[in-house]
């Protein structure tokens, strides 16, 4: 394109002025109106949207929460009940963002459990998908500090732990570990740095999702039969028919956020923290929050500090490079007879992992974790590069829309109306 | 926001052809849906916005009590109340009178002294000049108290008269008199 | 497989915690008027609490999060809630003079504590702490039932099992062994309103207070939620309404 101004086609003279000096509108007509846009896609493709919606939830509750907050030992738990009691509507703005971080968990479990199921990590999105998973990583990062941030016997232990973990690195570990408090124990200015990238973090997550998007609209989505589209047949325009449906399931989730908050909102938290730090005396069960509990069972099932550690680490390293251990070329699970079961019982042993996390590092429990981690392990190293080989999948269907529409659809014509399809044609 | 952006969606995605009826049908669903959703969000923002005024212990603290009893003739005292300094005087009866006789037409922001106190002796205003927020000077018996006999605003200027009246200077009115009542003969609660 | 039974038992021998054995049962729903979805709090029995509070409890448990005028979310009048602020003597200062001084309550200070420090405190006790009680009931897994439980479960130790010195049997507490003796006997205050002090409704009444006071915006809360969730129904229906029109013309 020439140097000059951008060529609009909007007809609003003040829209049509910022657009050809700045395409924001036609940049967003783009991505978000006529963006084709596969379309069989079933409900699990929400929780895209979902985990975008409860971002914004999170930074907007969050800027509220860090005015009012402060960051030091001897003020913090009492400047978090003051929130509850004194500012105005405090209560309402921590129990989101409290409540919002354990949605915004069980929102990215289910999109990147649809990724797994429908092989949304393939060639072309393998990219794609590891944006994601340093995503989830920033996430877990950002959701550890902030829950040091109420200072009560949780927020302390947890912070404890989990620094100390690093001290298993061999030679450097203690000393990486005392850069992390910025003293001998966790204190005063690990609560500090603590609430500082706590804030910082959920920018740079911004910045992550802002690429993850950009990555996701050059290859276009995955969709539930996993064949890419041949042609404007198989496609719909993203609005209004994916804005009206991602409008439904976001309705559903505030719902499920609303009674959280509203009528449960200590339900998913601990009782511990509730009581202010105490460098003393620690509580008598240390539990992560929920979604910590699959690594922490990893991690305790391991006899061995260094090799815990490395485990934990390594139960999320090994999706980096689940694109290249999944050797099958079909990526929906709907076609994978074998993968497919295999995939539902790594689930079922992830929710294993989940349960057996919360309970004490004792007798069979422990067994049980151990059996998990091998269980979760071994689907990436072991059955996935294998079933790529030896699984002979189902025949795929020739296109989306001969999947939806039967056998009577031809390509660019039929019963496939005009209006839906004529969009994109247009404007492409 | 509704009656803009509704109707031009709909206009740019109903298909082409379709019977004007179920048009307007659909048109009309997602006019009131969008507005519904419109107006969950303008609710959502208040809980925001209402967070930011002063919270319930912020309000609780909002009176002071002062005794009056140490503060000789001449003299003054500054209070804190709400965060800002308050201005307590006893003014000796030629403060008063310098007070109370000048012209109302004289006057910048006119009231009368007798408006501004509620027992001659005791002039009690909010010390924040009400220019651009500096603490004037004339506290102390050293300080500078302008050409008026009252206060001095050093950062622009502003000269207060024995009832903090505004007499010269960029300040628009008269320093403000808090709400206060006499508990008792020689004591005060400002709020 | 012999080798990982071989570890799980070498852990479990190593993370075996004595609090593990020493847990208590969960305790029985007490059928507090404020459980439940909709519950709110019985203003009487929050007075009742509060008088519980001040009488008994407050000889050793500060409750350093609440003000005198929160009081008046009890449905206390703001002169009653002033006359009990001004029953207690305040330090403040320091005043010119450099000195601290004391003066009468006021509605926007804090509960007094019973000891200036936790130090203080455990001296005063046998060593042990008597809990700040603000947030009790949000900070003990079982909440109010628990509480309610423990207050009402002082009994003999049954048979074999030796009490330490200056500890207390409580069929509810951890362990069983608690510092803090049985403070509830029946008929020890006069209730304002004339309800009989048993130590059931004194316990099931503080209960309530401790309740109040650790979410004193549930009634509004859970209100408001209800108004949303009303809200989000309607939204939700529209929403559907005009997904389904918009897809009606695709086959999908």
């Amino acid at each position: 394109m020439a140097i000059g101004l951008h060529d609009s086609s909007f007809k609003n003279p003040v829209v049509r002025w910022v657009d050809q000096r700045l395409p924001v509108f036609t940049m967003i007509q783009k991505e978000y109106g006529t963006f084709p846009t596969p379309r069989n896609f079933n409900y699990f493709w929400n929780f895209g949207a979902l985990a975008m919606i409860n971002l914004m939830i999170m930074i907007a509750t969050g800027v509220f929460l860090a005015m009012h907050y402060t960051a030091h030992v001897d003020h913090a738990f009492e400047s978090v009940e003051r929130i509850m009691r004194d500012v105005n509507y405090g209560w309402l703005i921590r129990y989101a963002h409290m409540n919002g971080a354990h949605l915004f968990f069980a929102v990215v479990f289910i999109h990147i459990w649809r990724g797994m199921y429908y092989g949304s990590y393939k060639a072309p999105r393998e990219l794609l998908w590891i944006l994601g998973v340093v995503i989830f990583l920033l996430m877990m990062a950002t959701a550890f500090m902030g829950y040091v941030l109420p200072w009560g016997q949780m927020s302390f232990w947890g912070a404890t732990v989990i620094t100390n973990l690093f001290s298993a690195i061999p030679l450097i570990g203690p000393e990486i570990v005392t850069y992390l408090w910025g003293g001998f124990s966790v204190d005063n200015p690990t609560l500090n740095r603590f609430f500082s990238l706590h804030f910082l973090l959920p920018f740079v997550i911004t910045g992550v999702v802002f690429l993850h998007v950009a990555a996701l609209h050059i290859t276009g989505s995955n969709n539930p039969l996993g064949i890419e589209p041949k042609g404007p047949q198989d496609t719909l325009p993203f609005h209004p028919y994916y804005t009206a449906k991602d409008s439904v399931g976001i309705v559903v989730y505030l719902a499920v956020f609303a009674f959280l908050v509203f009528f449960m909102p200590n339900y998913l938290g601990h009782a511990d923290n509730y009581i202010p730090a105490n460098p003393l005396v620690t509580p008598a069960h240390i539990v992560p929050e929920w979604y910590f509990l699959p690594f922490y069972a990893i991690l305790r099932a391991v006899p061995d500090k260094l090799g815990g550690v490395i485990l934990m680490f390594g139960a999320i390293a090994v999706l980096f490079v689940l694109p290249w251990l999944d050797t099958s070329k079909v990526r929906s699970m709907r076609f994978r007879p074998i993968a497919r079961i295999a995939f539902l019982l790594w689930t079922v042993n992830f929710m294993v992992l989940t349960w057996v996390g919360a309970k004490p590092a004792e007798g069979h429990y422990v067994l049980i974790a151990q059996i998990g981690t091998m269980i979760y392990f071994a689907y990436f190293l072991v059955v996935l590069p294998a079933l790529g080989r030896l699984e002979r999948p189902l025949p795929l269907p020739e296109s989306i829309a001969r999947a939806v529409l039967g056998p009577k659809a031809q390509l660019g014509g039929g019963p496939v109306p005009g209006g839906a399809t004529a969009q994109p044609m247009e404007k492409a | 926001m509704a009656e803009t952006s509704a109707p031009s969606g709909a206009a740019t995605h109903s298909p082409a052809g379709a019977p004007a009826e179920a048009v307007t049908k659909r048109d009309f669903l997602k006019l009131t849906t969008t507005a519904f959703a419109v107006v969950g969000v303008g609710a959502l923002a208040w809980p925001f916005i209402s967070s930011l005024a002063p919270g319930g212990d912020v309000l609780a603290l909002a009176s002071t009590d002062v005794d009056l009893a140490p503060i000789a003739e001449g003299q003054a005292v500054t209070v804190m109340w709400r965060g800002k300094p308050v201005f307590v005087r006893h003014r000796t009866a030629a403060e008063i009178e310098a007070a109370r006789e000048v012209q109302l037409s004289a006057l910048k922001d006119p009231a009368t002294d007798e408006a501004r106190v509620q027992q001659a002796p005791w002039l009690v205003v909010v010390g924040i000049c009400t220019h651009l927020g500096c603490v004037p000077l004339g506290q102390r018996p050293t300080d500078a108290r302008g050409d008026f006999g009252g206060w001095f605003c050093p950062c622009h200027g502003s000269h207060y008269d024995t009832s903090g009246r505004i007499r010269r200077g960029p300040a628009p009115t008269n320093l403000e008199v808090p709400g206060y009542t006499f508990t008792s003969d020689s004591a005060i609660r400002i709020g | 497989m012999r080798i990982v039974k071989a570890l799980a038992v070498a852990l479990s021998l190593s993370f075996a915690s004595p609090v593990l054995a020493a847990e208590a049962p969960p305790p029985p729903d007490a059928r507090f008027g404020f459980a439940g979805l909709f519950g709110t709090f019985d203003r009487g029995a929050l007075q009742r609490g509060f008088q519980v509070y001040k009488e008994v409890c407050s000889a050793c448990h500060s409750m350093r999060l609440l003000s005198y005028r929160n009081l008046i979310d009890i449905g206390l009048t703001d002169e009653q809630v002033r006359a009990i602020a001004a029953e207690y003597m305040i330090t403040d200062g320091p005043n010119e003079d450099g000195e601290m001084f004391e003066r009468p309550g006021r509605l926007s200070d804090r509960f007094r504590r019973p000891f200036p420090n936790e130090q203080a405190a455990r001296v005063a006790n046998n060593g042990a702490y008597p809990v700040d009680l603000s947030v009790i009931t949000k900070a003990r897994a079982g909440g109010a039932n628990y509480i309610h439980a423990l207050l009402t479960g002082y009994v003999d130790p049954p048979a074999g099992v030796e009490v330490m010195p200056g500890m207390n049997y409580n069929a509810w507490f951890p362990g069983h062994q608690i510092a803090m003796p049985n403070v509830l006997n029946p008929g020890q205050l006069e209730f304002a309103d004339g309800t009989e002090a048993t130590v059931e409704q004194m316990s099931r009444d503080v209960t309530t207070f401790l309740a109040w006071a650790a979410e004193p915006e549930m009634e509004r809360r859970r209100q408001m939620g209800v108004k949303v969730l009303i809200f989000l129904a309607i939204l939700g229906g529209l929403v559907y309404a005009t997904k389904r029109k918009v897809w009606a013309d695709v086959k999908h």
